[in-house]
């Protein structure tokens, strides 16, 4: 009886992959633990093995195939096992991560060279010309060297850079830190890298106790210019241990600069800035859009911190937003102009310190504000803006300030309720309508 | 007066340099006692199974690796998310541990490489397999996910997702046992990588001073994700890393399941007694990668299959078992037996419903304010 092999879903994002190599051929025995093929995703190339023992049927997608969607059969084995053939399901739709629109730039792009690069490209490339600019700047953390980055963020870095400036640590986050902020402390300019950050709670006593208050402690003789930086927020069904929103904590601290940025000039703009900052930065990346392509100036500009940044221009309603946020704000802005209501879009990308000044233009503008943040809704950012504009903006406002954020529970593991505790474009479109009145 | 003061410097000095052989003495007399399980371990290491028993070590470690094997089809199909850490190749440890311990009293903790762990507790496949898909039968009613089970009934407290986390929750769990004084020993698992993190030298401390009755299990599988131990680990025989807050090591081979099973009778006797903590040092392999996500570029295709054909847990067992003389016939009945067991589970595990949307708000807080 014939098992049908499917494409694999070989991580927590992959929708689709790329079918390197086959290792087998039609008609080929194999057994549990032999390798079928090479399947390259956005990450990685893996090897894809035998379950089942039998003989290779029919090989369905040829090696060399791109885009081969997860769930797509690909082969089939003939068993002749005790065992009636497992029943192929039909795979489950991986999780979907908000569409990336390509954000009208209001910054001038005339006159520079446009490529298309994913948020780790720009990154990583943000990292590598710092270092080759400056010598004192290193990367630390787990497997940030050989490994390649456990998210393939710091690829290649070792390979250019050698091991003296590349340096993989055992998973000892407390101890990192402190050695990163003690460097920072003696004259260097370490990025350290969090696999997420929901390990950096084992070293937050450094970046809070040791890195923030350093020059303020020692009336400004002591520097501590590091970047504290890796992935922040809920990924795909990794939990509750590993999906959370860390922004609210740090932006809580003075002496810190947290960055949060959404796409790619602005990754790689804010994270050059950041290395060039003599402050301690907390910079939150997103795991759902390292994958994602943006177009970006081929120079080796810097985006200045503590600005944020209209995405798109709107009279009737403020949608403030960051990190993947913005993704869906933008969706969502797209929705309403339909319905005839014309959202303006501000990413915040800098949280600490918060550009107060463009939030309240823009309030000035439209009257109307929501804030959609993907974290919890209590002490969050969202609830820094709705202060700020009591404080300072209340004469401008036509409705209440709302909160568009996650649930207020620890992120649970199963797909529907997962997808219950996050904040959706279509959650921010009902708040933008409500405020408006529709 | 300067010549007398120099005099008596010079007899302080000899009576220092007389006085130090006695230190060394104890010091002796320490390793000693640093040593005496691994003594014990060398008079004899491998436990003396009856037939039956060796079957069913045999059968629970054939659950758990076609568990783990159907878990990773599943997961290539879509029906589990997230990350998942299969225990293939692991399996003799959590067995051979697990018959040594007391289920009426003695509580265990790991992380989140936990499935298969599971299984060795007894706990029932079908409601592990739900947890993986996130159903509402699961065992933390889909909302844990695969790092995140728990058993309080079968005195399993996880199921932790941060790395070294479970060494300070375990050490609180035996410090639970000796202040009730209700007999119980704790066993904390954690892997090579785990053992770098600072708690749990913290945790040592404390558990050594304070006498509390735990076994700390180290699951050398060679790996930390991408990193061999060798590069991320200065001493990398773990069972020497108690040796600072005297708590006596232990290295075992962690692919024969005898010889996990007398190592722990021995730990948890000398635990049981009220001498402290041991650290068990075991000698193991993973065959897959670190989680489903993990292309394994670490090592070589060459290492794995070395381990795989010559070192099996279960191959291991299966021939001893042929060798006493056990029936075929009779191993092959549990190896059909499991399939349908696990298929069993898989299918319970794809076919039960999702939670009802209103589980997303229980839980968080048990009293109502
Ligand atoms: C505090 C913390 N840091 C990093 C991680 C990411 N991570 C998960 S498992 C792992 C490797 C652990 O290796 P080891 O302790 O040897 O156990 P094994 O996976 O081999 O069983 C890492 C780095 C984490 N979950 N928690």
């Amino acid at each position: 009886m014939a098992v049908e092999l499917r494409m694999p879903a070989l991580s927590p994002t992959m929708e689709e992959g790329k079918l390197a190599r086959w290792l087998v051929k039609e008609g080929d025995a194999v057994k549990s633990g032999d390798i079928l093929a090479e399947i390259e995703t956005d990450k990685a190339t893996m090897e894809f093995e035998a379950i089942d023992e039998g003989t290779i049927g029919r090989i369905v997608v040829p090696e060399g195939s791109e885009g081969v969607k997860v769930g797509t059969v690909i082969a089939t084995i003939e068993g002749e096992g005790e065992d009636p053939a497992p029943k192929a399901p039909p795979a489950a739709a991986p999780p979907q991560p908000p569409a990336a629109t390509p954000a009208p730039r209001s910054e001038k792009q005339e006159g520079r060279n446009v490529a298309t690069i994913t948020l780790r490209e720009a990154l990583r490339d943000a990292m590598a010309e710092e270092m080759r600019r400056d010598d004192r700047v290193f990367v630390i953390g787990e497997e940030v060297a050989e490994y390649q980055g456990a998210y393939k963020v710091t690829q290649g870095l070792l390979e250019e850079f050698g091991p003296r400036r590349v340096i993989d640590t055992p998973i000892t986050e407390y101890g990192f830190a402190g050695i990163g902020t003690g460097a920072a402390m003696g004259g260097l300019r370490p990025i350290v890298e969090f696999m997420t950050f929901n390990f950096a709670m084992q070293a937050i006593d450094h970046i809070i106790n040791s890195a923030a208050k350093t020059n303020y402690m020692s009336g400004g003789q002591m520097r501590c210019p590091i970047v504290f930086r890796g992935p922040n927020g809920a990924a795909a069904r990794v939990g509750a241990q590993h999906s959370q929103n860390y922004a609210p904590w740090y932006a809580s601290v003075p002496g810190l600069v947290v960055i949060a940025p959404y796409d790619a000039a602005d990754a790689k703009g804010l994270l050059k800035s950041a290395i060039r900052s003599d402050d301690p930065v907390v910079f939150l990346e997103n795991e759902l859009l390292y994958g994602h392509s943006f177009e970006l100036a081929e120079d080796d500009q810097t985006v200045p911190i503590g600005k944020a940044r209209v995405l798109r221009e709107g009279r009737d309603v403020t949608i403030v937003a960051y990190s993947i946020t913005v993704g869906m704000a933008l969706e969502a802005a797209g929705q309403l102009a339909e319905e005839g209501i014309e959202a303006e879009v501000l990413d915040l990308r800098t949280l600490r310190p918060l550009d107060r000044a463009a939030v309240l233009a823009s309030l000035r503008k439209t009257n109307r504000l929501i804030v959609a943040e993907e974290g919890w809704p209590a002490c969050s950012i969202a609830s820094e803006i709705v202060a700020i504009c009591m404080e300072d903006g209340f004469d401008d406002l036509d409705a209440p300030v709302l909160r568009v954020c996650n649930e207020d529970v620890p992120m649970p593991y199963a797909a529907n309720l997962e997808k219950a505790a996050l904040v959706n474009a279509a959650r921010i479109q009902a708040a933008a309508r409500k405020v408006c009145g529709r | 007066m300067a010549r007398s003061a120099r005099t008596s410097e010079i007899s302080k000095a000899k009576a220092a340099a007389s006085a130090r052989p006695a230190p060394r003495a104890e010091e002796g007399q320490d390793a000693i006692q640093l040593r005496s399980l691994q003594l014990a371990h060398e008079a004899e290491s491998r436990y003396r199974a009856s037939d039956e028993e060796l079957l069913h070590f045999y059968e629970q470690m054939v659950l758990i690796r076609r568990f783990e094997e159907k878990a990773g089809q599943l997961y290539g199909l879509g029906l589990i998310g997230g990350f998942c850490h299969l225990y293939i190749g692991q399996e003799a440890v959590a067995v051979g541990v697990q018959s040594a311990l007391d289920p009426a009293r003695d509580s265990v903790i790991t992380g989140y490489r936990d499935h298969g762990h599971m299984l060795a507790y007894g706990i029932d496949p079908k409601v592990i397999m739900a947890e993986l898909t996130g159903r509402a039968a699961g065992i933390s009613r889909g909302k844990g996910g695969s790092m995140h089970m728990f058993s309080v009934e079968h005195k399993f407290y996880g199921g932790h997702g941060i790395v070294g986390a479970q060494v300070s929750l375990g050490t609180g769990l035996a410090f639970a046992h000796k202040y009730r004084g209700d007999g119980g020993a704790c066993v904390a698992y954690f892997g090579d990588g785990a053992a770098n993190q600072g708690q749990v030298y913290e945790s040592f401390n404390m558990a050594s001073l304070w006498q509390l009755p735990i076994v700390y299990v180290v699951e050398n599988n060679g790996y930390a994700m991408g990193t061999a131990v060798r590069r991320g680990s200065a001493e990398t025989h773990f069972y020497r890393r108690g040796t600072a807050f005297r708590i006596p090591g232990l290295p075992v081979n962690g692919m024969d399941v005898l010889e996990v099973r007398r190592a722990t009778d021995i730990a948890i006797a000398y635990v049981r007694a009220g001498n402290g903590p041991v650290l068990l040092e075991f000698n193991t392999y993973r065959y897959r990668g670190h989680s489903m996500s993990d292309p394994a570029k670490y090592r070589t295709r060459e290492e794995v299959q070395e381990m795989r054909e010559k070192h099996d847990p279960i191959d291991h067992a299966r021939d001893e078992l042929l060798k006493r003389g056990v029936a075929e016939d009779a191993i092959k009945a549990i190896d059909k037996k499991l399939r349908s067991v696990v298929t069993e589970a898989a299918d319970f595990a794809e076919n039960s419903p999702e939670p009802d949307l209103c589980e997303l708000g229980t839980d968080v807080l048990v009293e109502s304010y």
